[in-house]
């Protein structure tokens, strides 16, 4: 506990267990939340282990607590004492662009010894957070959460709040992180299909099934194991700072309802959060409120944010959070007193991706025959050459897919009977006349939307999972407007390279920034052509998600996209000036996929 | 070796920094100024030094010291790649280089690069030694199940045309325990006997090699690897009085950094 003293005392307040407001570097004056955040590195103790990378914030891993007031301006005084340069984007706020943060594209950055001094009115509230979008330097801890509490009071009833930032740390330099995806595949990935896997399945499935399920994945040259590409052989995962044996803490009076303010603040990790032992109503999506729904677990992308009220029934409950890969997590605990723990459950088993992962729409029932085969005839483009599964739709092929699909048959819940169909449904895909070029190791032959999926590793959960078909706003939102354009752009990647793009170009390789015209109403159209999931960000603008929920549609900041996945979203072009656009997987983004939005 | 290695870095280094500035390019926005930093730098150079095989052969009382590495250096789709392999005769301290190729290498499909450049094949040791420069062109790349496939076409200073193949596949025992299968075979389209070449299929080679990673950078190994010439080739090691079967016990090491 010697060792952990020293660490706790770098936390933040919230952190800590404690979450007001009363830290030093925030005053308030003529109508302005005045902050001064100073960016350092800062030797910390992490898990035992002391590292020199630490970039903090007042010298604090996460960094602190900025809470702003709907209504009033927000003052932030960024002092950057780093030899290099830094920025802090405000990720999810909507102001004027030259306050958003990101090098290159807003301004030019906060140089080393200058203080930079963002300034914007606060129109929304809920739940953010905040973080470096210079280089590597997110992956070091510049990132932190944001509260900014209504104007008007919510019709929210709790007692109690904490923020939960979920973050994953590495000991070794983000650019030998980099430069290991980038030299070898799979690096991080201690979960790839052996030998005995493929006997397992021949068990499982049959020989001919099994052996056809190989060679699918072979002829494809994709890894049905690749979830996350970096993983807990690398990372330790941290919930406000602190990894699990330091158990982070909030502490509660028996009785109490309390609101958590998920933040997942990671560099590459989606987390599958649930507590266990209680439900959780989801109050809000990414800081915006949503009808209240019940669920058991959900899963976070990166840079999403989801508040839930939990109730605990016991003195203590952990709070668990598993890299979606399954190869790590991280607890803490809601206790009555500090010191005390709850069980910690075992982390589900391993997974693998499925059909509907391949963008061959496993999820249509009307591409299934009625004794359970599947018509393949579109078929897996795979880079024009090879028309996949043609002709070779025999009964076998049918029982595997049951069996291997992403997600689980019996799920296609009966909410998905009261939804509209997402104005996309049906549509045929097109992906260009070279299938993107070698930055794009696969593309998706025939889409889904898998809003009502909850994604790979659920596919046999008897408990319920959060799915983004079950957001609803509360009221709808200002604009009424249908699209009146649609812009489509495709998510993809090449493994072997680490290439990550948009439409199979990287950012250095575009003509030019995506145009939005202002004042237009858009439909933003993606597909995700990768065997990846992406939480694709933009920066200045909500994206209003089409889940057939007709206007109760919720907005987002960050849309997370699964394999073989089309969405969409609609877009009020409200704000000009230039935008980042982004995947928010931290190498996949400094891999090139990155657009600018320039609303003109 | 580690003196090597920072060099290494520092010159990708330097190279990645001579890159990372300079607005106003590929998809910045309407409003940035020439003199911002890029957003992202999504064209760093990298490099990576691989020993493929770095091993030792025993076929009865002869022992061998065989290498093939190969390092490149470049960017996503352009590389400059530089691959060679050899052996030593241990007991002669007798040699070749069988290749030292400098390729420039394309990334012109999803899987796969076109490479072309210039090769040296030479010989050392006691014995007069001679060599040989070829053109080359070739495709390097992953094929179809997850076969590494190389394969080059030479065409030496003599106008001699050849043509080899290697496929090499993993199995995964476990995470870190992989038996990796090896095949080789070089076509010649005319005879050189100075270099025991005959027209024809030269020879094919298998090898077995069971690895363990200690970590994805470094595996040693054990195996066994069978070569068998065939056709005009085997006619004239017969001649010269050579074996034209060989199965040996190998153990090496593989390594990349």
């Amino acid at each position: 506990m010697g060792l952990l003293a020293g660490f706790d005392s770098l936390l933040p307040a919230y952190a800590r267990g404690q979450l007001d407001n009363t830290n030093a570097f925030h005053t308030v004056r003529n109508g302005a939340d005045i902050y001064d955040l100073t960016v350092a590195r800062t030797p910390l103790k992490i898990g035992g282990t002391v590292s020199e990378q630490p970039i903090t914030i007042n010298g604090t891993l996460p960094a602190p607590l900025v809470r702003l007031k709907q209504g009033r301006e927000a003052i932030l005084r960024v002092t950057n004492t780093l030899p290099e340069a830094t920025s802090i984007h405000w990720h999810g706020l909507i102001l004027p662009y030259q306050m958003d943060g990101v090098p290159g594209v807003s301004f030019p950055g906060i140089m080393p010894g200058e203080t930079f001094e963002y300034r914007f009115p606060v129109e929304q509230h809920g739940t953010y957070w905040y973080h470096s979008h210079s280089g590597l330097q997110e992956q070091l801890g510049h990132y932190g959460p944001i509260i900014i509490d209504p104007a008007e009071p919510e019709s929210v009833a709790y007692d109690r709040e904490y923020v939960v930032v979920l973050s994953d740390w590495t000991f070794d330099s983000p650019e030998d992180v980099f430069r290991n995806l980038k030299v070898a595949e799979g690096y991080y990935n201690y979960n790839q299909r052996t030998v005995s896997d493929f006997f397992k399945d021949v068990e499982t499935m049959g020989w001919d099934a099994a052996w056809s399920k190989a060679g699918m994945w072979g002829r494809m040259r994709m890894s049905p194991r690749d979830i996350l590409d970096v993983t807990a052989s690398e990372y330790t995962y941290l919930m406000n700072g602190s990894p699990s044996a330091s158990n982070w803490t909030g502490l509660f009076r028996p009785g109490e309802k309390i609101r958590l303010r998920f933040i997942n603040a990671s560099a590459m990790t989606f987390f599958d959060v649930r507590v266990p032992g209680l439900p959780m109503t989801v109050i809000s999506a990414d800081g915006q409120p949503v009808q209240p729904v019940e669920t058991d677990e959900f899963r976070i992308g990166v840079a999403e944010t989801y508040d839930v009220i939990v109730q605990p029934t016991d003195t203590a409950h952990t709070v668990f959070a598993q890299s979606q890969d399954r190869s790590g997590y991280v607890r803490g605990t809601l206790a009555t007193r500090k010191g005390m723990e709850a069980p910690v459950p075992p982390m589900y088993p391993r997974t693998e991706r499925g059909m509907a992962a391949m963008g061959m729409g496993a999820m249509s029932m009307g591409a299934m025959g009625k004794d359970g085969d599947m018509n393949m005839d579109s078929g897996m483009d795979m880079g024009g050459k090879m028309e996949m599964m043609s002709g070779s739709n025999d009964k076998a092929h049918g029982q595997m897919m049951m069996n291997g699909a992403d997600s689980g048959m019996n799920k296609m819940s009966s909410d998905k009977a009261t939804m509209n169909e997402v104005p996309t449904a049906g549509r045929p895909i097109s992906h260009g006349p070279d299938n993107h070029g070698p930055g794009a190791a696969m593309v998706a032959s025939s889409p889904q939307s898998r809003l009502d999926d909850p994604g790979v590793g659920f596919e046999t959960a008897n408990h319920r999972v959060l799915t983004y078909s079950q957001l609803q706003s509360i009221e709808g939102w200002p604009d009424k407007r249908p699209a009146e354009r649609e812009v489509e752009l495709h998510l993809t990647g090449n493994m072997e390279r680490y290439m990550w793009s948009f439409d199979g170009k990287k950012f250095s390789e575009v003509d030019g920034p995506v145009k939005f015209y202002h004042g237009e109403r858009l439909r933003l159209i993606l597909v995700n052509d990768s065997m990846m999931d992406h939480p694709i960000h933009l920066h200045g603008m909500w994206m209003e998600l089409e889940t057939g929920a007709g206007e109760y549609r919720p907005r987002k900041h960050t849309i997370s996209v699964k394999p073989g996945e089309r969405v969409s979203a609609l877009i009020t072009a409200d704000a000009p000036g230039d935008w980042a656009f982004h995947c928010h997987l931290l190498y996949h983004m400094d891999a090139g996929m990155f657009r600018v939005v320039s609303v003109v | 070796m580690n003196i090597m290695m920072n060099r290494i870095k520092w010159v990708v280094g330097a190279s990645a920094l001579t890159l990372a500035s300079g607005a106003g390019a590929a998809g910045t926005g309407v409003q940035a100024e020439p003199d911002w930093t890029l957003p992202i730098h999504d064209n760093q150079v990298f490099g990576q030094v691989l020993f493929d095989r770095m091993e030792y052969q025993r076929d009865g009382d002869n022992e061998l010291a065989l290498w093939d590495a190969q390092a490149w250096i470049g960017k996503d789709r352009n590389r400059l790649w530089v691959e060679t392999e050899g052996e030593t005769d241990l007991s002669s301290d007798s040699g070749d280089i069988e290749n030292f190729d400098v390729q420039y290498s394309y990334r012109f499909d999803r899987f796969w690069d076109i490479q072309t450049g210039l090769g040296a094949q030479t010989t050392f040791g006691p014995s007069p030694n001679k060599e040989r420069y070829s053109a080359i062109v070739g495709l390097q790349g992953l094929a179809p199940y997850w076969f590494e496939v190389d394969t080059n076409l030479r065409v030496t200073d003599d106008g001699d045309v050849s043509y080899d193949l290697e496929a090499e596949y993993d199995w995964l025992l476990t995470q870190r325990l992989i038996l990796q299968g090896r095949g080789e075979t070089l076509v010649a389209f005319s005879d050189v006997e100075e270099w025991g070449v005959g027209s024809g299929i030269n020879n094919v080679g298998l090898g077995l090699r069971l690895r363990y990673h200690f970590s994805r950078e470094f595996a040693p190994y054990v195996g066994v690897s069978y070569t068998r010439f065939l056709g005009n080739t085997e006619d004239l090691r017969e001649r010269e009085g050579e074996d034209v079967e060989s199965s040996s016990f190998v153990a090496g090491v593989r390594w990349w950094f």
